[in-house]
């Protein structure tokens, strides 16, 4: 098809600035608008890219609002498997007139913006030193589409066209997913296909590669691609959990609708219908909470998912749960913060608010996923740790994997696991005369028996209250009373840290007094931090943290290291501050690293933060002075 | 709260039922609530109650908030397991609880301050879910435990016991009910025993979400001139829609009767209530003529009791949820994980 006119495609880079060359190593950005049907577009366009065996890392970023306002998708081609955000954008996909200039500054020197060139643009909407690729996309599709909607959805098919022959992606490998995504269903298949081939057809007839490629690899293996929420649900439906109640709020929600979705394939008896399951959407967090500690205090496994507001309002029912003693798992999928702060960004600021929850003496479980594939393994793992613990569990991810597919090891089940169900005493017990004492220690790990209601006629019933008790559960003001149990509370803790997922030490090549401790989603950019800081002949012994309390490990490394980065996604340096509190540690050898814009951390800002301060650090110490952290 | 357990000394004639308990079983530990509060009343009410239906004790599961009316929980049932949650919130918890094992009875307890301030928004979905329970709050239109404040459903114009008087209108958690879809709506008068037992026992029974508001005067703060919700005031203008008889559905019914003012409900579990209406016009099974009848009389100063509405083959949210017969908590691995072998086909699907 030759371009129409009015939609000759732009000129090239000038200002002397070469067009970026790169195979296997860039970054592209489609710039759209929300409700254009472009997410799914957008989606197929990573994920073929992964079918030709390059490893990709694509991230959405949208502002928080509804139909009509910008959105985007960053995906990042990454032979060398780096899954973290790098960065600035090599090509703009620049579909929302809206964003234009903005997109268009964003674009690195000799980077593309490909536009839809419908409706001519004047020479000062572009920049020089970028090259630009126009394709009249509504006018083809106006061509050829007689539907409204359907002109709108298949532009963002076109452009995936065209960006494959651009790019070198493999138009065959489209269609094949095409096929899978359309599997019975022929007539949205065929359309689909032929939309492909229009933007294939066009950029083969008129226009020129570019200096981006995509070129097969074998880097992504048996790799999954999956989103953090998907995986924590589908870690719930394994580990066992019953009972969901949940309101929605960013970034949470799809963890609830993923666990029904889940629920509703594997958890239906297919001889009656019947559900193995219940999921409530509660009228707030309060309700939803509420309901889990009742489930947990009956004896099924239940959780919760929200973010940051909600762990407000449900801080009061941690409080009991954890007096109380109950059962609870909270999937926190935590965004930017305080108050409503940046609904729709991440950050990792909820860690304070978590592992002190509520009033009084509390302290909580938190654990800390990587990836979609720990998502899965802590998600079950939360859940046999609140029976184990009898005490809320606390799954600490994060907008950034939540919400995003990520490339993981695929999850794994070993089919002879039992589920730990702790410390329940059964009707036969009872009979045979154990002593039963709700709140007692007798075995010495700060952690009691419970019974469940309905267990016996006479034996093991007890009255659950929020107010202190002795160690037979009878209401008691009695100073010894309380110490007693706030003790054995401070024990069970400590029989917790032993429990917990250990953290994953990651020495330097050589041996250095510098360490970095890191958590959650800032692995992947940690670990490309972690290369480039060796080329740059700084290096650090790396622990990645996986859950508080935390383990005798994390001392040992504290006190083998002179100086230790402590690198975290908020303000007010979080972990540090637990790091600091909990361990008793000198706070001067901690040093902040810290990324709260919102957006995820990127290996660049980690390695210039800590190279700055290694610098400052070694030029304070040739002058002979002493550094302060 | 006490910790004082009552003596266990049976009296060697005390009867049982047919589940073998004697009324002495169904008893708590010692109530510390003042002498003469409503709320004894009302425990001694669920005492006899299911003493009578031959529930066995540990089969009920027992919930409140946080208050006077909270506590009493500890003061029936001792067999049974309690929880004492947080202000408000016991509709939730029950919710969660009910979920978790739909085997048991699940009573809940509340107050005016518990249900109607604080917890107003749980009270409400838990009606409009059909959480199956029997939801009891003891209502005496004040703050007993923080010493004599208002509460939600004090009465616009009513007294306090320093004599300031309340501007706010009252919330009437019975209208409310009835709006919202719970499919047992019932008052009771803490002072009216032989009303108040058939009508838990119904509500006990009864397959979904069940409410009884009962007004229980609060001795010590609330049972002065000026309080509507004083022993003397409710007594003066009680207006009784029905009396109601709870027949169970194994026993022959021989109720004495006379033709046109008895109306038989049978329930879904095959008990029935008796409802003897005190008015030849009074339709127990229509929701808005309840609430029209209730507010009419409202509007005179008149505290109308009485099973106010039932629907007898109401269900509950574990039928909307359509969840298995087995009790969720009892479920295991086998029933509940897909295994590896489905999630290496889930894998598949992710690449």
């Amino acid at each position: 098809m030759a371009p129409p006119e009015g939609g000759k495609a732009h000129g090239t880079t000038g200002a002397g600035v070469a067009p970026i060359e790169a195979v296997n190593d860039f970054v592209i950005k489609f710039a759209n608008v929300n409700g254009s049907g472009s997410a799914s577009a957008n989606e197929l366009f990573a994920k073929a890219i992964l079918r030709m065996g390059v490893p990709v890392s694509p991230r959405n970023i949208f502002p928080s609002n509804i139909q009509g306002l910008p959105t985007w998708y960053e995906v990042r081609v990454t032979e060398e498997g780096h899954l973290g955000r790098r960065g600035g954008t090599d090509m703009m996909v620049a579909m929302n007139p809206q964003t234009w200039d903005a997109d268009l500054a964003e674009l690195e020197p000799g980077g593309y913006l490909f536009y839809d060139s419908t409706r001519p643009l004047p020479p000062s909407k572009f920049r020089d030193d970028i090259r630009v690729i126009g394709m009249p996309l509504t006018e083809i599709c106006n061509a050829v589409y007689q539907d409204p909607r359907q002109r709108q959805l298949f532009k963002n098919i076109v452009y995936v066209g065209a960006l494959a022959i651009l790019l070198g992606i493999e138009p065959e490998v489209v269609e094949k997913l095409f096929g899978e995504q359309y599997k019975g269903k022929e007539k949205l298949l065929a359309s689909n296909v032929q939309a492909l081939h229009l933007g294939c057809d066009f950029a083969r007839e008129n226009l020129e590669p570019l200096g981006l490629r995509v070129r097969r690899a074998d880097r992504v293996g048996d790799r999954i691609f999956v989103d953090g929420n998907s995986a924590a649900a589908l870690g719930c439906v394994y580990g066992g959990a019953t009972v969901a109640a949940w309101y929605p709020i960013t970034p949470s929600s799809s963890v609830a609708e993923a666990f029904q979705k889940y629920c509703t394939k594997f958890r239906v008896d297919p001889a009656t219908g019947q559900q193995r399951f219940a999921i409530v959407q509660a009228e707030d967090e309060l309700a939803s909470i509420g309901m889990v500690v009742g489930a947990g205090w009956n004896g099924a496994r239940a959780f919760t998912a929200t973010s940051g507001p909600g762990i407000s309002l449900m801080a009061e029912f941690i409080g009991l749960a954890y007096f109380a003693e109950i059962p609870v798992t909270i999937i926190d999928v935590q965004r930017g913060g305080p108050s409503t702060g940046m609904p729709t960004r991440t950050q990792q600021a909820d860690i304070l608010a978590c592992a002190y929850a509520s009033h009084g003496d509390t302290k909580h479980v938190l654990l800390f996923p990587e990836d979609p594939h720990e998502c899965f393994e802590h998600a079950a793992a939360a859940l046999d740790l609140a029976d184990r613990l009898q005490t809320p569990v606390f799954l600490m991810t994060d907008l950034d994997i939540g919400m995003n597919q990520r490339l993981c090891a695929p999850f794994t089940w070993d089919d002879s696991k039992a589920y730990d169900r702790g410390k329940v005493m059964s009707a036969e017990e009872l009979e045979a005369g154990r002593d039963f004492g709700r709140y007692k220690d007798v075995d010495g790990d700060g952690i009691p028996w419970r019974t469940l209601p309905g267990t016996h006629p006479s034996k093991g019933s007890y009255f659950t209250r929020g107010t202190t008790r002795d160690a037979y559960a009878r209401y008691s003001e009695r100073g010894p009373d309380y110490i007693y149990n706030m003790e054995r509370l401070l024990k069970k803790f400590a029989t917790a840290a032993t429990l917990v997922p250990q953290p994953v030490l990651r020495p330097a090549a050589g041996k250095t007094e510098l360490g970095v401790i890191y958590f959650g989603s800032t692995s992947p950019s940690m670990h490309e931090a972690l290369q480039a800081l060796e080329a740059r002949g700084i290096h650090l012994d790396a622990l990645r943290l996986r859950a508080f309390p935390f383990p005798d490990s994390v001392v040992q490394f504290l006190a083998q290291h002179r100086q230790v980065f402590v690198v975290e996604q908020n303000r007010d340096a979080q972990m540090r501050s637990l790091l600091v509190n909990e361990l008793d540690i000198d706070p001067a050898r901690l040093v902040r690293v810290l990324h709260f814009d919102g957006t995820p951390i990127t290996a660049r800002f980690i390695v210039q933060a800590i190279s700055a301060h290694v610098r400052k650090t070694q030029a304070a110490g040739a002058a002979g002075t002493k550094e302060a952290a | 709260m006490t910790y004082l357990a009552k003596p266990r000394l049976h009296h060697p004639t005390l009867a049982t039922n047919k589940v073998g308990y004697t009324r002495r079983d169904y008893e708590g530990k010692i109530s510390t609530l003042c002498a003469g509060c409503g709320h004894d009343s009302i425990s001694a009410a669920i005492i006899e109650a299911c003493w009578e239906l031959d529930i066995e004790p540990h089969r009920v599961a027992k919930l409140s908030g946080i208050g006077c009316s909270s506590k009493t929980p500890d003061y029936f049932l001792g067999a049974s397991h309690g929880f004492n949650t947080v202000h408000g919130r016991m509709p939730s918890v029950l919710t969660g609880a009910n979920l978790a094992n739909r085997d048991l009875l699940y009573l809940g307890v509340s107050g005016d301050g518990d249900s109607a301030s604080i917890g107003l928004g749980q009270f409400a979905h838990a009606m409009r879910r059909g959480v199956r329970m029997a939801y009891i709050v003891e209502n005496n239109g004040v703050y007993g435990l923080t010493k004599g404040q208002f509460s939600a459903t004090a009465d616009q114009g009513s007294k306090s016991k320093k004599g300031l008087v309340n501007s706010d209108s009252p919330v009437d958690l019975v209208a409310m009910a009835l709006q919202l879809g719970a499919s047992y709506v019932g008052r009771g008068f803490s002072g009216n025993k032989a009303q108040l037992v058939p009508l838990i026992k119904g509500a006990i029974s009864h397959g979904g979400a069940a409410f009884i508001d009962v007004i229980s005067p609060c001795v010590a703060f609330n049972n002065h001139p000026g309080s509507t919700k004083s022993y003397d005031y409710v007594r003066e203008h009680n207006e009784a829609v029905s009396r109601i008889d709870f027949i169970s559905g194994r026993e022959e019914i021989t109720v004495d009767m006379g033709p046109g003012e008895v109306v038989d409900v049978r329930q879904h579990d095959g008990t029935l209530l008796r409802l003897r209406s005190l008015h030849p016009d009074y339709n127990p099974g229509d929701r808005y003529a309840a609430m029209a009848y209730m507010q009419r009389h409202q509007e005179r100063g008149e505290v109308v009791t009485g099973l106010l509405y039932v629907d007898p083959l109401a269900t509950d949210l574990h039928t909307a949820l359509n969840t298995c017969d087995r009790p969720l908590n009892a479920l295991g691995p086998a029933e509940l994980c897909p295994g590896a072998e489905a999630l290496a086909r889930l894998n598949a699907s992710l690449r």
